[in-house]
């Protein structure tokens, strides 16, 4: 009697756990659901050929046009212009910081890129609005107050703390093994670094790059805040623009009624953005999960 | 100079690529420091002298003088309390399930990937998903309780993810020992993994309430009002939060409310600065309590 009571516990209680460990895959399940699902109602009143191949988005004018083009090319234009950044001097600082730097100065620059990483995002749009297109237009008098290079410029600051953590952790992955076997036969610390660990490190550093792009497409308020809110089909920097991210701020800081075309816009708009950063995600993943040796 | 002898120090060559590699690194190490010094100073330049205790104490408004964040902040921190009651006993009791029981078949490496996917989703998703699911269909509309929902979904992969790692790190002898004394495997959990693990379990929670107390866009998604001159009274109440009044302020044309904005910045900074650096305090002396 006593031992059947005791293995039921133990039985409620590994269902509540599960519980908890499927609760993930509901989340997944839900964004998938209402997504679709409302991009579904959208394009029964919008063609799929209009959205993906007219230039123009112009939902809250009275000749409305669902051209999903401009906001793809807003959001990758501000996306490159921040990967240009983190990338070389993120991979840079890694290296460095693996292979050359001593454990003293690693425990100062760790926490520094940490509090880089803590910083909200929305203080890095008041930086990039207030503080560096102010800046940039002293060089560039043409420059726009809204445009793509100043949040380009900032957002790559802010996903720097991260290619440096992914890349970091990479590095420290490889085999010691080889390094040393390096040295033994003479190579110096640059060829070690990048004859060696460089290569070897290779798909957890673009797994890195993934993750860092899969955030940069996603980044709201930084661009909400310093990129304007104009859909334009170009890639000038200097001119506002939107992005898929700051469209949704746009029509959610409006009061739009459920069941309007323009709230379902903005989920169709999502689902784009959700396709783009999973599939940045699961390669991410996939190669993270290559790297273990 | 500086950087001969800092090359001679490190018993580097100084020429070659190894040198030109170096200059790089200094160069990139000085970009990302000046911006962060430059980002620092013009916040504090442009918001320090806003700060006041009257500026904590009253509620917005629309002379930019007589503005505070007292609603707002106030909304920050119950949002907080509510995310963390609904997020941590999910995401540890998953943590759980997937350490201590789950079977390694495709199915649970399934889930392995979908949680690593999850916490890439980009946030204003998450907003959506709390817009249609919260929001709507069990209609909380624009409260605390959906708002905190919301979060708490975001930070749920974040909060796994670090809890399995500080369980994985509970040493499996005391766990064995235990067992062939006769415990059972929940009896393991509550006397050896949670209180082992508690450190590095707590270190993740508050990275990932950091995280979401600077969380803007999701709660923009909900609706979460922007002007609230009044506290909230229950769960259900509509409610602003720190970050929005900050985007509130900073997307006004008046350089006196972007002032605002830059000390309500530096509360904001300053709370998730606090809470981050805890949390590195925290997991180093947890390190090197487990290396000794």
């Amino acid at each position: 009697m006593y031992k059947h009571t005791f293995q039921t516990k133990e039985k409620i209680i590994e269902l509540i756990f599960g519980f908890c460990g499927m609760f993930s895959l509901f989340i997944t399940l839900g964004i998938m659901g209402i997504i679709f699902w409302e991009t579904t109602l959208f394009f029964k009143e919008v063609s799929l050929f209009e959205f993906m191949f007219s230039t123009q988005w112009t939902p809250l004018f009275s000749i409305k046009h669902f051209g999903v083009l401009p906001l793809i090319t807003g959001t990758l234009l501000v996306a490159g212009i921040a990967m240009a950044i983190a990338m070389p001097t993120g991979v840079l600082m890694a290296i460095f910081m693996n292979e050359y730097a001593n454990a003293k100065v690693r425990r100062i620059l760790k926490p520094v890129l940490e509090i880089l990483a803590g910083i909200p995002t929305i203080v890095y749009g008041y930086f990039a609005l207030l503080s560096v297109t102010p800046f940039l237009q002293k060089v560039i008098p043409s420059l726009s107050g809204f445009n793509a290079i100043s949040p380009g410029i900032v957002m790559g600051i802010m996903i720097l703390p991260m290619v440096v953590s992914l890349s970091d952790d990479a590095f420290g992955a490889v085999p010691k093994e080889m390094k040393l076997a390096a040295y033994a036969l003479g190579s110096s610390r640059f060829q070690v670094a990048f004859k060696i660990i460089l290569p070897a490190a290779m798909s957890g550093v673009i797994a890195a790059f993934m993750l860092a792009i899969s955030r940069a497409i996603g980044e709201t308020m930084l661009v909400a805040i310093a990129a304007g809110m104009k859909p334009a089909f170009t890639l000038n920097p200097l001119v506002p623009i939107q992005t898929i991210t700051s469209y949704i701020v746009q029509i959610s800081l409006g009061d739009t009624p459920v069941g309007t075309l323009a709230y379902r816009s903005i989920f169709a708009v999502a689902s784009v953005l959700f396709i783009i950063t999973f599939i940045f995600n699961v390669i991410a993943q996939k190669l993270r999960h290559s790297l273990k040796y | 100079m500086f950087f001969s002898t800092a090359l001679k120090k490190y018993n580097l060559q100084t020429n070659g690529p190894n040198a030109v590699f170096l200059i790089l690194v200094m160069l990139s190490f000085c970009f990302a420091i000046a911006m962060l010094f430059m980002l620092l100073a013009s916040i504090f330049y442009d918001g320090f002298l806003r700060l006041s205790w009257q500026f904590l104490t009253q509620f917005p408004s629309r002379n930019p003088q007589m503005a505070g964040i007292l609603s707002s902040w106030v909304g920050s921190l119950y949002l907080m309390i509510l995310t963390g009651i609904i997020a941590v006993p999910l995401g540890v009791g998953a943590a759980i399930y997937f350490e201590k029981y789950a079977k390694k078949n495709w199915f649970n490496h399934l889930m392995e990937i979908n949680i690593g996917t999850l916490a890439g989703v980009p946030s204003i998703i998450y907003g959506l998903l709390g817009l249609a699911l919260f929001v709507r269909i069990m209609s909380l509309d624009r409260s605390l309780i959906a708002g905190a929902f919301t979060l708490a979904l975001l930070i749920l992969p974040i909060i796994i993810i670090s809890s399995r790692e500080a369980i994985r790190n509970v040493p499996s002898f005391m766990q064995d020992g235990a067992l062939a004394l006769g415990a059972t495997r929940s009896q393991v959990i509550k006397t050896i993994i949670i209180p082992l693990s508690f450190p590095g379990i707590l270190t993740g929670v508050i990275l990932s309430l950091s995280r979401a107390i600077g969380e803007t866009a999701p709660l923009i998604a909900i609706g979460a009002l922007t002007y609230i001159a009044f506290l909230p009274e229950s769960i259900l109440s509509p409610f602003t939060a720190l970050p929005i009044q900050i985007f509130n302020w900073i997307s006004r044309p008046q350089i006196l409310f972007h002032h605002n904005a830059a000390a309500g910045i530096i509360v904001l900074i300053s709370i998730t600065l606090l809470l981050n650096m805890s949390a590195i305090f925290l997991r180093d002396r947890f390190d090197r309590k487990n290396s000794k």
